[in-house]
């Protein structure tokens, strides 16, 4: 009982913790001052000053454009290396998972500037892959790829292996076993992989920070430099609407969880 | 009741079609130590149901993925209907498996699962729409086409997952422990089921179980296997009757195994003293004695017949149908049952703990095991 | 998954994927640590001919003796790295069980996961307006009375949001091998005699070590490596490894050095994970016993 109260209590601090900062911007959003802490009345001027601002409006488009693509292609690359990887044994197996597990475990910056320096390398050997939206895109499906892949392949080892046996056994082989039975099975996972690496490719910083050129500025980057310029009550404002998007986003995917 | 009589019914049908499943010298290792069968001949005739019955990894399993094509033997031969399968895969082969847990499609609604076969085939909708409905009907669950899987009951699940194979009208079909999983009322009642089905459609049934009283009720002939091998294949009473192996005595049923040694051309020595044989013997030889419990006669009466051994009662075990005495022979036990309904018969004997009995071993209830 | 494939099974499903590792991951990873041997040229690219002189700056042995600058940085960064990791342990192991015993597990579920996906930028910009002069702290520490204090920029600032940015990196995994507990195990112990104490310890923390280990490394290794949290909370003053990377690579643009920096961080987090691999794996050898 005692324990359960301690539990209690100390859950409510972590809460408490985990939403204070969230709770203060998004109230002093709401506020009228432009400096201090002080609350001055309720406004809207500085999601109206934020969203008057044209020229955040490609850094949203920036964004979205490298988050749909790179999930669409590390959707598909990763969705078959799972498949490869779980259903067949090869030599290089256990190189490839290492590989595999390099853009999960190392450390953002280190991936970024290997990233970097080979971009910069094959621009020097080549003159090609300027630093760009499209070097972001690479960059965002080399670590997606890694996620899509584990996520899926987790998904294929909790499938009965006899379901395919049975498909097989009832006379389905190839495309058609694996559109009609191993397929639907999957797409569960499929699409959790597919939101993660979406969700993942919206939220990078760091990868993008090093291999984003001129002309590349995703939403992230803007955010990080209008933060090094300093506390603004438009920062506040577009952080409010992020949280927000966010929220939605985790309400959607948990509706439909339960519903399933 | 009507267990019985088909049990009975099963006994006076010899099953006499060409042969069908034929398999030589089958071989299969899994790694360098394990090796899952071991040289396997077994031939299977049309319209017969044939259970492969064994513990856990004797190969049952190993034996019917060969069949079914999910593994490939490493040496030997396998042939169904006259065709040798060697690299032919699931998909090209005349069998169907019915799985252990069943392996229904949880995306697909039943009759999805049951036309999922036809659809493979390319068969006209309509067709598929008949055959669907002969299926259901035949394993009796019409009405649950629309269902999901998971909206179904585990004996539900068994008949989807029958008709499932069935449709597809398999030269043979494979059965892997599929009553496994059912509790024992519906697993008596679907082995009734499953033996009327197979007799009604004339089909051939390899049926894998570890249910050793399954098997004797339901099969034609039993293989039972054991390390990868078949250790005796026969009928189900020539099995239980003349058991051929002191492994085949115990797993099916219990049994009284007395060591031996044969001192004449048909007498042996044992702890329990000189016993008379039913069978030949060159003398000398160590053996083993297998008498079923059931086949012990007990009473009070002393005698100087031959096979007559003193004991004392240890323990009295009443299970319903039958007493199961457990006996002390001057320091062998022996297991003795005796039929409750006997109760009415003269010479019904009922006996206390530690009384002396005499325990008479029919000559012609001794098994001579060769071991 | 015991069959062993052909090529022409194994072309179309990993061939892609595995050529993209290939360019994009090993050959990006063996750059820098070829980098690392190489000097900086006038042009502020990568030249020959190939020296340890990088690794022996790194190192602090420099040609006016010993001064060992970046080897303390790395310190510091493992020092914030193992604090942000104890203090998150510390806060989300009781968390996991409040989550897991509660009967709105679900809601608290999603709780922990919308700062988790909250932009981490957003998270750290927080404590900035939190920990400012004229902050959100400082007006409560006034209205209460008391002097205002200066922590942003501060080392305390740093690790406050270092701990709480990785915070739902360890609850979340630690959570979903705490939902899984067998409490009849306790139940067991307790019959066998066990206190709670004991009870906890064998019956419990065992089941809880896999997501706990996922946690740890998950916290561990970004907060490590970081330099987003370091240049916003610390301002420049407070420098971590993944600072000293980010600076070679950007306005000091000694690529070679930034690579052996670099590459000393991955190696030591490999090291680290293979060290913590072999030690956990020792531990379940013990629990199997």
């Amino acid at each position: 009982m005692t324990t359960r109260r301690w539990l209690s209590l100390h859950g409510a601090l972590v809460l408490l913790f985990l939403y204070l900062p969230i709770a203060v911007i998004v109230v002093l959003s709401f506020n009228e001052s432009k400096y201090g802490v002080a609350w001055h009345g309720f406004t809207l001027k500085w999601y109206r000053q934020l969203l008057a601002h044209t020229r955040i409006h490609p850094y949203v488009w920036n964004t979205l454009i490298v988050a749909a693509v790179s999930t669409f292609v590390s959707t598909i690359l990763g969705t078959l290396l799972a498949l490869g990887l779980s259903r067949f044994r090869f030599p290089g197996r256990n190189g490839l998972l290492f590989l595999l597990y390099i853009p999960v475990v190392i450390p953002d910056v280190v991936m970024g500037v290997s990233l970097l320096l080979f971009f910069a390398w094959v621009q020097h050997a080549v003159s090609a892959l300027h630093l760009g939206l499209t070097t972001v895109i690479l960059a965002h499906i080399s670590f997606q790829i890694a996620y899509v892949t584990l996520v899926v392949k987790s998904r294929l080892a909790g499938l009965d292996p006899s379901l395919e046996e049975a498909a097989a056994d009832l006379g389905a082989h190839g495309w058609a076993r694996f559109w009609k039975v191993t397929f639907p099975l999957i797409a569960p996972g499929i699409a959790a992989a597919a939101l993660l690496a979406f969700t993942l490719s919206l939220d990078d910083f760091v990868i993008t920070f090093f291999t984003a050129g001129p002309g590349a500025t995703t939403l992230p980057i803007y955010i990080f430099s209008s933060v090094k310029r300093g506390v603004t009550p438009e920062v506040h404002a577009l952080s409010t609407l992020m949280i927000l998007v966010t929220t939605l986003v985790l309400i959607a995917v948990q509706r439909v969880q339960t519903r399933r | 009741m009507e267990q019985r009589k088909l049990f009975k019914g099963k006994r006076t049908r010899t099953p006499g079609g060409e042969i069908i499943v034929r398999l030589s010298g089958v071989r299969k290792r899994y790694d360098s130590d394990t090796l899952a069968l071991d040289g396997v001949d077994l031939e299977v005739r049309a319209g017969e149901f044939f259970s492969l019955l064994g513990p856990s990894g004797c190969g049952k399993t190993t034996l019917l993925r060969i069949l079914a094509g999910f593994e490939e033997p490493d040496a030997g031969r396998v042939e169904i209907a006259g065709n040798d399968m060697q690299g032919v895969p699931p998909y090209r082969r005349p069998v169907n498996l019915v799985f252990q847990n069943y392996a229904l499609f949880p995306h697909m609604n039943v009759f999805d699962n049951i036309a999922f076969g036809l659809r493979m085939k390319r068969l006209a909708g309509d067709e598929i729409r008949a055959r669907v409905g002969w299926a259901l009907e035949l394993v009796d669950i019409q009405g649950l086409e629309r269902r999901r899987p998971h909206e179904l009951s585990g004996g539900q699940r068994q008949r989807v997952a029958l008709a499932r194979a069935l449709v597809n009208e398999p030269e043979v079909l494979l059965l892997d422990e599929p009553l496994g999983a059912l509790d024992y009322k519906l697993r008596k009642q679907l082995q009734v089921e499953l033996m009327n089905l197979q007799e009604e459609l004339g089909l051939t049934f390899v049926y894998v179980t570890h249910d050793q009283e399954e098997a004797l009720v339901m099969s034609d002939r039993i293989a039972v296997m054991r390390g990868g091998g078949i250790e005796q294949l026969g009928l189900p009473e020539a099995l239980y009757e003349r058991p051929a192996s002191r492994f085949v005595a115990q797993f099916l049923g219990t049994s009284n195994l007395i060591p031996a040694r044969s001192t004449g051309k048909r007498e042996v020595e044992t702890p329990l003293g000189r016993l008379r044989v039913g069978e030949d013997l060159v003398p000398g030889k160590d053996l083993t004695l297998s008498i079923r419990p059931e086949k012990l006669r007990l009473s009070r009466q002393e005698s100087a017949a031959p096979n007559r051994v003193r004991a004392r009662v240890d323990d009295i075990i009443y299970t319903g149908a039958e007493n199961q005495y457990l006996l002390d022979a001057s320091g062998f036990e022996l297991v003795a049952y005796t039929l409750n309904s006997d109760i009415q018969e003269p010479g019904y004997e009922e006996f206390d703990y530690d009384e002396e009995v005499v325990v008479h071993l029919p000559e012609e209830n001794l098994v001579v095991i060769h071991e | 998954m015991n069959k062993r494939a052909s090529w022409k099974q194994l072309l179309p499903t990993l061939g892609p994927g595995a050529l993209w590792l290939f360019v994009f991951t090993l050959i990006p990873t063996l750059l820098i640590f070829y980098a690392s041997f190489l000097q900086r040229d006038p042009h502020g690219w990568l030249g020959g001919p190939l020296t340890l002189e990088n690794y022996r700056r790194f190192l602090g042995l420099t040609s006016e003796g010993f001064d060992p600058i970046y080897l303390r940085i790395l310190g510091r960064s493992l020092l914030l790295g193992f604090v942000t990791t104890l203090v998150s342990v510390l806060i989300g192991y009781p968390f996991a069980f409040f989550i897991a015993g509660s009967p709105r597990k679900n809601l608290l579920l999603l709780l922990v996961v919308l700062p988790f996906w909250t932009n981490f930028l957003i998270r750290v910009y927080a404590w900035i307006v939190i920990f400012q002069r004229k902050g959100v702290l400082n007006a409560l520490l006034g209205y209460l009375g008391f002097d205002p204090v200066m922590l942003y920029p501060s080392w305390t600032a740093v690790y406050v949001g270092t701990i709480y940015t990785y915070l739902p990196f360890l609850i979340l995994p630690l959570y979903a091998s705490v939902e899984k507990i067998d409490w009849t195990l306790l139940e067991a112990a307790y019959d066998l005699g066990a206190g709670r104490i004991q009870g906890f310890w064998h019956a419990i923390f065992p089941q809880t070590l896999p997501g706990l280990v996922a946690g740890v490394l998950l916290v561990f290794i970004p907060a490590v490596g970081t330099f987003v949290i370091s240049d916003l909370l610390g301002a420049g003053k407070a420098i971590l490894i993944g600072n000293v990377i980010q600076q070679q690579f950007g306005a000091s643009r000694d690529w070679a050095f930034g690579s052996a920096a670099a590459f000393v961080l991955m190696a030591v987090v490999l090291t680290g994970l293979w060290l913590y691999a072999r030690w956990a794996g020792e531990r379940g050898m013990e629990e199997l016993v």
